[in-house]
């Protein structure tokens, strides 16, 4: 693999946003400033990755030196309420918890009727906790990653949600990410961690929005969860910023015995998005599933990037990305499945399916299976192609105009994904965002 | 379980088998690389002037590259200055008749199972053996002559067709390609060269088998494959190496060109000195294979059985100009002890209607690793192309490992790819199935390993089928009945 090679105005720029950003505001995090300041360090050595780095191959960062990007302050006022984000709520008794710009914003926030055994709040103000500082910073490695190296040296707030054991939460928990900006172009770190003790079961919405004067926004986001025995966490992320938006997101799961993760990555909107998932069955009998969707129009690129690492033996996962390409948008789908040695008797699934819609479209797909154990049973599937000529025959027979034809076999097949979404309640309201996304 | 266990651990213990060395007396260059070694090759083997230079120019953009890091194998690093790039039996024979043959090399051959006499009179094939690099004897160009199909080493044809050389020598892979393209390119030592002109259909499978003898010798074959509009030919390649404890490094170079209408099908048995159990000795083979379906409706088909090399790095491919066109590629690679493999294809689909499949079975077992990497690229104006790929890998041990690096790029609305990859073992119930019928668990994984890669043989000439079955039944002896 490649070392990253540093690409000289962005990543220099960035590098000395960081310092600045460090000399300006200080530390905001005092019970995470060394591995704050090792991040820094990380981050200066590795830079911004080129295409020349091989997880960097089909999506260029090269919108990043453009840009003139300033680190937002962490001591900015928020200024959304909460009748602004009220039609965010994905339904109507969620507890929606909002971040502005990358700081918790309570007032916008509604955590009604929050059921006892979890807490939610500000990271700024939790990260003193025990129970935060066991877990925050320390399961995205940023030691190769510098995106996450990056965040981790900027990040001053974001939210922690705290499962106690055998806590169970129907209700889902949504955390809105709001970019509100005036028309400058801005680098905004978001950090969010989610433990679920033993035996919680809950659902969290991650949901990305851009408010304001449209103007080039860095959203660098990164989430660690940590999921105990038994506990099972149902995580959905909606991104659906508009297209002066670059989103990186970095999510990494670490999961303990006999625990379950299903994770859903819809993705229509940003202008450069790029999805790192790192799942890591830690221990045997785990169940995970990822699920993603991407819809991309224009000249949107669209990442994905998943690693499902399969460390014990006993452990399932599946994972389904699906893609419709429209306009001059890329499509990028890499799908790692490990199995380490000792993980027998793992069964690995990985599918990835893509619809080109125009000539200028284009999908790049890297299905990766690494295997060092025997008793497995791992396969995967890529396909790109076009929508079935017959299917649209067969509907068209029957009266339906074209587009209509052809908007109902992409919603069938865009629908797919979400199907797989355990909770009925977010698996209708996805369904109708989709329908209103695909007829737009 | 513990059946298998044992089974593995014959296969383990399995050794090679037709290590040997034969005692020719070499003609060697003076180790090490630079100007005056390329010079020294181009000299030795008479060339023109213009060869020279291209010689020259390959070696000085080859000092202006590095190794390659990223195939997905482990090796010590290669000094290039400690290496002999020409060797060649002293005498050059030019022989009309088998009798003239030194019989130090044709009891070489007789070892190997490839007797010229045999050949020549019942299999009809055509054998142009390769010793150490220089063509030692070429049988039935007489016949093939007479249809106008030129078959001879490459250093005739550059003497006797130069027109033909100059137009198409790196064509395909030209010396800038990568690190080791450069340095065949720089020193290659001989090959061969084959020409079918319009509408021709070789009436026989032309066939040339390699053999590294001299130790400490690089081996650096230039293969030149030219079918004109509406020809055909099917092309044979195998190979066999003695034991050795020191790496020897075989960088060879291929290069297929088949215009319009024309088809060719290219097969390889390779079964060079893989190192003993510990991983010691060993072939490094870094070959750059490319064909190129000029026009349309051209198809080019690469089968490989690749049992043997310390390490395989190695990747048949097919750029797909024409419309029409089509490409195939078939493999077997199995990996035992400590082998590494890096091996699969790339698919290149330009113009219009071009379809392409890929057929890729992996065995590994001992503590190898075995990697397909493949890429197919559909460019923009490639309309209505087509690919299927299909890849699995088999493991016969836990401390083997197994993996898949597919790249798919697709740049237009209207070409369909699919890719699907599974890995997996011998299933215990498949196994349970033969001996409830009476066959020996041993038995049964020779069954079904054989019936896994049935796919793979159905698509080789006769008698290389025979021949794959023969060295995949030697690579995991113990387990095959």
């Amino acid at each position: 693999m490649s070392t990253s090679i540093l690409n000289n105005s962005s990543a220099e720029c960035f590098m000395q946003a960081v310092d600045h950003f460090r000399e300006l505001y200080g530390n905001h995090l005092p019970a995470q400033k060394s591995l704050q300041t090792n991040a820094a360090a990380v981050f200066t050595q590795l830079g911004i990755p080129t295409t020349k780095h091989e997880e960097w191959k089909y999506t260029s960062l090269a919108v990043l030196a453009k840009n003139n990007y300033r680190t937002v302050n962490p001591s900015h006022n928020c200024s959304l309420s909460k009748s602004d984000v009220a039609s965010l709520a994905l339904t109507k008794d969620t507890l929606l918890y909002v971040i502005e710009n990358g700081k918790f914003n309570a007032s916008a926030s509604n955590g009604h009727a929050l059921p006892t055994g979890i807490t939610i709040g500000s990271l700024a103000d939790m990260a003193g906790d025990p129970r935060v500082q066991n877990h925050l910073m320390k399961h995205a490695d940023f030691s190769e990653e510098s995106l996450v190296a990056l965040n981790t040296a900027l990040s001053f707030d974001g939210v922690v949600i705290i499962a106690d054991a055998k806590t169970e939460c129907a209700t889902p928990i949504q955390i809105a990410v709001i970019n509100n900006t005036a028309g400058e172009a801005l680098n905004i770190p978001v950090r969010i961690l989610v433990v679920a003790e033993k035996n919680a079961v809950f659902n969290v919405v991650e949901t990305h929005h851009s408010f304001g004067v449209k103007s080039p926004v860095l959203v660098n986001v990164v989430s660690e969860v940590v999921i105990a025995e038994q506990a099972r966490v149902n995580y959905i992320k909606l991104q659906d910023e508009d297209q002066n938006t670059c989103h990186v997101n970095y999510h990494k799961v670490n999961m303990a015995r006999d625990s379950y993760q299903h994770i859903s990555t819809l993705t229509w909107g940003g202008g450069l998005v790029r999805n790192n998932l790192n799942i890591r069955l830690d221990d045997v009998n785990c169940t995970s599933y990822l699920n993603g969707l991407t819809i991309a129009k224009d000249f949107q690129v669209i990442d994905h990037h998943t690693v499902v690492d399969h460390a014990m033996p006993n452990c399932y996962s599946n994972e389904l990305y699906k893609g419709i390409i429209d306009g001059h948008a890329q499509g990028v789908f890499n799908g790692k499945i490990f199995v380490r040695k000792d993980a027998q008797k793992t069964n690995a699934f990985q599918s990835n399916k893509n619809v080109l819609l125009s000539d200028d479209a284009s999908m790049n797909t890297k299905p990766q299976l690494e295997i060092f154990a025997d008793d497995v049973k791992c396969s995967h599937g890529a396909t790109t192609g076009q929508i079935d000529e017959e299917a649209l025959f067969y509907l068209r027979a029957r009266g339906i105009g074209e587009a209509s034809a052809r908007a109902l076999l992409n919603h069938a097949f865009a629908a797919d994904v979400i199907e797989q979404i355990p909770d009925e309640n977010l698996k209708a309201v996805l369904l109708d965002r989709l329908t209103a996304r695909l007829y737009a | 379980m513990s059946d298998d266990l044992k089974i593995l651990d014959e296969v383990t213990n399995s050794e090679y088998k037709w290590g040997f060395v034969s005692n020719i007396e070499s003609d060697n260059a003076p180790k090490g690389l630079s100007e005056d070694i390329v010079r020294f090759i181009s000299a030795k083997k008479n060339e023109p002037e213009w060869l020279l230079a291209y010689r020259l120019k390959a070696y000085r953009h080859w000092l202006t590259l590095t190794e390659p890091t990223w195939p997905n194998v482990t090796y010590p690093s290669i000094d290039f200055q400690d290496i002999i790039y020409y060797s060649a039996p002293k005498t050059k024979p030019t022989l009309n008749s088998l009798d003239e043959l030194d019989p130090e090399i044709k009891s070489t051959f007789d070892k190997l199972g490839i007797s010229l006499e045999e050949q020549k009179r019942l299999a009809n094939v055509a054998v142009d053996a390769v010793i150490d690099s220089v063509s030692v004897k070429t049988t039935f160009r007489e016949s093939l002559g007479e249809l106008g199909i030129i078959f001879s080493s490459f250093s005739e044809a550059v003497h006797e067709h130069p027109d033909l050389i100059k137009k198409y020598l790196g064509s395909v892979v030209p010396y800038t390609d990568n690190f080791y393209a450069a340095l065949n390119a720089a020193v290659f030592s001989d090959g061969s060269f084959c020409y079918i002109p319009k509408g021709v259909r070789c009436p026989m499978e032309l066939s040339t088998y390699f053999r590294i003898n001299s130790a400490g010798t690089g081996q650096f074959e230039r293969t030149l494959i030219v079918a004109e509009q509406g020809a055909y030919v099917s092309y044979l390649e195998g190979c066999t190496a003695p034991m050795r404890d020191e790496n020897q490094l075989h960088a060879a170079v291929v290069e297929i060109v088949s215009h319009e209408e024309a088809t060719v099908k290219y097969s390889t048995v390779q079964n060079w000195y893989p190192g003993d159990k510990q991983g010691k000795g060993g072939i490094f083979n870094f070959v750059t294979k490319r064909g190129i379906c000029l026009g349309n409706r051209s198809k080019i088909s690469w089968t490989q059985v690749e049992t043997g090399s310390a390490i395989t790095w190695k990747y048949p491919s097919v750029i797909l100009k024409g419309d029409n066109s089509v490409g195939e590629f078939y493999s077997v690679a199995v990996t035992n002890n400590m082998q590494q493999a890096d091996t699969g294809t790339k698919m290149i689909h330009i113009g219009k209607n071009t379809s392409s499949t890929i057929i890729s079975k992996g065995i590994s077992g001992g503590r190898s690793q075995n990697s397909y990497r493949g890429l197919v690229k559909i460019a923009k104006g490639a309309v209505k192309a087509r690919n299927f790929s299909q890849c699995d890998s088999l493991l016969l041990g836990d401390q083997c490992g197994a993996h898949t690096f597919p790249y798919l790029e697709v740049n237009n609305k209207s070409s369909k790819v699919e890719h699907e990859a599974t890995t997996s073992k011998v299933g215990e119930d498949q196994i349970f199935y033969c001996n409830q019928r009476g066959i020996s668990t041993e038995d049964a994984v020779g069954l079904i390993v054989n019936g896994y890669c049935k796919e793979v043989f159905n698509k080789l000439p006769m008698e290389f089928a025979v021949e794959a079955q023969k060295l995949l039944a030697i690579s995991l002896e113990g387990s095959v009945g």
